[in-house]
């Protein structure tokens, strides 16, 4: 089977990826985005681990797996701390820092 | 090998419209049940790709865990279910649209001309190094370090989350 | 033990972790573990000496009976060498150099292990009541934890860069003791000064261990001592070496003319002066001279006898500290003047070749000037109301302090050089070797300090405690935390100088602690009875001028209250005229006709001639600068600068609508920017 097939599809997971967080307002959704990227990183992991015939791609995946539990574990606390201030998940509104 | 193909064919399609789901729909939790497919066809991938170990893991811990943590989180901030388009985006839709294919093309040119033509030989040895035994030897003598400190990671994370969270 | 030095320093180490950590929480407040730490070190320090003078005795053949027979059963057996028991691990490796750090145990380092362990012991009991109810008590005692631990590293340290971190080290906690009432400016300005002036002479001291490293490829300091008594070194480069290392020494130990910050230190609490101000840190000066005396040795020839920049740097601080101490009022200032002069002694010493005396003199010193430190501490916390200032809050108060007078007497005697105290023994030797070695300039020195001395501490002990009470507050006996230290102290002065009673022929001093491997061969003088009568007569003579002078007034005392009586029943006016005519003539004419003018002189020449040669430098500095200011700065560089700034102000608003304060638009420009990149990278590589 051909390697590119699975970068490219991850490819185009990570980029519909950068689109949900550049675009979506809500927190949530933006964090939902990020694991779209995420998962496309374990993709190529994975893929280049059955091309290399090496495991060390599947553990590297699972560590991705991990990392990526505990960011959605502190982001959703940082998106309810948002809402919580500003009454509302927008991240829009926090422009605190314009120049 | 033609089954191999079409099953890859049916996953990623998919997935790419399960993916363009998560960052379109206009209800919040339609996105995160797009999310669902979308991780669901990566698991199927690593089966596909004989990595069954974390296959599991991705359905345990993406579909299991962190899907649950986005539907509470949805929850405690009582986001809009629905209603007119784009009021979950934000005003750079088109720019986000234009960067985000260009970074697409732009991957899309490297990989073809660094990768094309390499291709994954589906062996004995490839379904050996996929069993969890494997997995796991690697992990606990290799890794074990990496481990380790992940493992303090996901505890500080915990601590992190709690303290963020709480009210006081 | 030997093997396992490195255990003495760390105690302390790990001490000062945990009284950082949880010694608030402590029933002592952190007390407690600070004194557990520096007697565990104490304990080790004394197993390591006993194990060495074991090492000593069984490669020099001869028990302990036949040692008393002296020094040429000793010095014969002695020439193979002790060697030192060095062990080192691997630190790092950087350009095939190999560095390392490690322990190098020999007589000398076990004798500083021992004093600094128990002298850091001392205090720190003495500073339980000392420093009751501090507000950072706490802090204080992991202050002193880590001091020891800096000292006791740059004591047993292998090489000269792990010499050189404790030598930080130790300067750090001086800096940071001293200041520990920083919120009075005066203290936080003392601790910089002391921490700047210091640091002068440091860096002098880190030249050295490069110019000695490129010497003798190497920063072990076996490996220097060896390279500078071999045949193939380099009398040049050992010189040069030897000069910034004595900079450093310089800076450290207080010598001329870097003495200034060291009586400004006695803003810092009492057991700090004693400990880091008297009897250690400012030590390790001599100590690193002591340790590298090869390269002393043979980069100022001392062998050859003549004047030196060593004797001659130690000749000058002996007597501009003497006779600085007499004009100060406040007791800790006359003991700083003190250690000044009394440090000349140990460096005077080592410049005349005098190596066993310097140490020994370093040894004795530590005991008796520490004592006296801490009984001035004493006096000022039970006896004066927290002040230092002898002549308007102490006097008389051998009759309210009993133990504090014995101790303090005890201690002013042994600096004093009388017989048969601690001081006697070693400042005898320096003076002794001093004269036999060809250097009788500088024993004529030593003896003048010594009269000095001996003076100046009678001026200081008649105005402490004796006279009439001139305090106002209720003056007691300090608490036995104070009085315990101070009469162990006071013990070790009188017996510490026994252990190298030369005319006693005790030599257990030179036999123990001199090294033998890669060492100059010393001169061992012959003990000189009469040099000997003559310095103690000298100090007697000092003693009995100042007292004569003090004690007169007190003698007058009683006197003088009939005469005024008697005056005001027979002859009135007269007696009372004659009166006022003593005390004018003490005030006026003896005091400042005798010893104020040249005490003056100096302290005039200390703050006017080397004050104003710095002023005069400074001025310099700022008239070269004012006119590159006027004419340089402000109409060709000023221009353009702000024809930039104009421009980089218009860019910048252009810009600023950039900054949205959006993450996510941060995000989209990244991203944008990355896929750019990427691409013209690709089209550059393909």
């Amino acid at each position: 089977m051909e390697l590119n097939y699975f970068l490219i599809l991850s490819a185009f997971l990570f980029c519909v990826g950068v689109y949900g967080v550049l675009a979506r307002k809500n927190g949530v959704l933006v964090l939902m985005s990020v694991e779209l990227m995420l998962n496309a990183v374990s993709i190529n992991l994975i893929a280049f681990s059955a091309l290399n015939h090496s495991v060390s791609g599947q553990i590297f995946a699972l560590f991705v797996i991990t990392i990526a539990a505990a960011e959605v574990g502190v982001g959703l606390a940082i998106v309810l701390l948002i809402y919580r201030n500003l009454k509302s998940p927008d991240l829009d509104k926090i422009d605190e820092l314009k120049g | 090998m033609w089954e191999q193909d079409v099953a890859f064919w049916i996953i990623a399609l998919a997935m790419a419209a399960a993916s363009i789901g998560v960052v379109r729909s206009r209800n919040i939790v339609h996105a995160a049940l797009f999310l669902v497919v979308v991780l669901a066809g990566a698991a199927a991938l690593y089966i596909l790709l004989v990595a069954e170990f974390v296959a599991w893991v991705q359905v345990l811990i993406y579909i299991g865990a962190v899907v649950i943590l986005f539907l509470f989180g949805i929850m405690l901030t009582r986001a809009p279910m629905g209603g007119e388009p784009g009021q979950l985006d934000n005003d750079q839709r088109w720019g986000a649209a234009v960067v985000a294919l260009f970074v697409l093309g732009v991957l899309v040119a490297l990989l073809v001309d660094a990768f094309g033509g390499k291709n994954i030989h589906f062996t004995d040895a490839l379904v050996e190094q996929g069993k969890t035994g494997t997995v796991g030897d690697t992990l606990f003598r290799q890794y074990l370090v990496p481990f380790e400190v992940v493992s303090m990671l996901l505890l500080g994370a915990l601590v992190g989350a709690v303290v963020l969270a709480r009210r006081d | 033990m030997l093997d396992a030095a490195w255990l003495i320093p760390t105690v302390p180490a790990i001490a000062f972790a945990l009284i950082t950590l949880f010694g608030k929480r402590m029933p002592k407040h952190g007390a407690e573990i600070g004194i557990a730490a520096v007697g565990a070190s104490f304990v080790m320090s004394c197993i390591a000496a006993s194990q060495w003078i074991d090492r000593v005795e069984a490669a020099t053949g001869h028990s302990e009976g036949l040692g008393a027979f002296g020094k040429s059963v000793f010095r014969a057996a002695g020439e193979q060498g002790v060697e030192p028991v060095v062990n080192t691990v691997t630190w790092w490796i950087s350009g095939g150099v190999h560095f390392s750090v490690g322990t190098t145990v020999d007589g000398l380092t076990v004798m500083m292990l021992f004093v600094v362990t128990l002298i850091s012991l001392l205090v720190q009991i003495y500073s339980t009541a000392y420093m009751h109810d501090d507000r950072r008590y706490t802090w204080f005692f992991a202050c002193l934890s880590l001091f020891t631990a800096s000292m006791l590293t740059l004591v047993v340290s292998e090489n000269l860069l792990q010499l050189l971190v404790g030598w930080e080290l130790v300067g750090l906690c001086s800096f940071m003791l001293i200041g520990h009432w920083w919120e009075d400016l005066a203290n936080s300005r003392a601790a910089i000064k002391a921490f700047l002036t210091t640091r002068v002479g440091d860096i002098g001291l880190m030249i050295g261990v490069i110019v000695m490293y490129f010497a003798a490829d190497t920063f072990s300091i076996v490996g220097i001592n060896e390279y500078a008594l071999s045949s193939g070194a380099e009398h040049n480069l050992l010189l040069a070496g030897a000069i910034c290392l004595f900079i450093g020494i310089i800076g450290k130990s207080g010598q001329f003319p870097l003495h200034t910050w060291l009586p400004d230190a006695m803003a810092g609490p009492t057991p700090v002066s004693a400990l880091i101000h008297a009897a250690t840190m400012v030590v390790a000066g001599v100590y690193l001279g002591a340790r590298l005396y090869p390269v002393f040795y043979e980069g100022f020839s001392i062998a050859d006898g003549g004047i030196n920049f060593m004797a001659l740097i130690g000749g000058v601080t002996i007597i501009i500290g003497a006779v600085l101490a007499f004009v100060q009022r406040d007791i800790k200032k006359v003991l700083a003047y003190s250690t000044i002069s009394q440090l000349g002694y140990m460096v005077m010493a080592l410049g005349v070749g005098a190596w066993t005396a310097a140490v020994f003199h370093l040894f004795t010193h530590a005991f008796f000037k520490a004592l006296l430190f801490l009984g001035a501490g004493s006096v000022s916390h039970s006896g004066s109301h927290h002040s230092f200032d002898m002549k308007s809050d102490m006097g008389g108060l051998r009759k309210y302090m009993p133990v504090t007078f014995a101790t303090f007497m005890i201690g002013s005697l042994a600096l004093a050089g009388i017989f048969p105290f601690a001081g006697f023994w070693s400042k005898d030797e320096i003076l002794v070797t001093a004269g036999e070695g060809g250097f009788e300039v500088f024993m004529v020195v030593g003896l003048i300090g010594a009269f000095l001395t001996a003076a100046y501490m009678t001026r200081c002990v008649y105005l402490t405690f004796f006279g009439e009470y001139r305090g106002h507050g209720h003056p007691h006996e300090s608490p036995r935390a104070i009085t315990v230290p101070l009469i162990i102290l006071a013990g070790f002065s009188v017996v510490a100088g026994l252990i190298n009673a030369v005319p006693l022929g005790i030599e257990k001093f030179t036999e123990w602690f001199e090294p033998t491997f890669a060492f100059p061969h010393l001169v061992h003088a012959e003990f000189d009875y009469g040099l000997a009568v003559i310095s103690v007569t000298i100090a007697v003579v000092g003693i009995g001028i100042a007292a004569w002078l003090w004690f007169r007034r007190e003698e007058l005392g009683p006197f003088r209250g009939l005469t005024q009586r008697n005056a005001l029943a027979r002859r009135g006016y007269v007696f009372l005229e004659n009166k006022y005519y003593l005390d004018h003539l003490y005030e006026n004419v003896i005091v400042d006709g005798t010893r104020g003018v040249v005490a003056r002189a100096f302290y005039w020449f200390d703050q006017h001639v080397i004050d104003a040669f710095v002023k005069g430098v400074g001025l310099v500095a700022a008239r070269v600068g004012r006119f590159s200011y006027d004419v340089v700065d402000q109409k060709g560089v000023d221009g353009a600068i702000n024809a930039l700034a104009a421009g980089t102000g218009d860019a910048g608003s252009a810009l600023r609508t950039v900054q949205s304060g959006r993450v996510q638009r941060y995000a989209l420009l990244l991203f944008a920017a990355v896929g750019l990149l990427s691409l013209a990278l690709y089209l550059v590589n393909s």
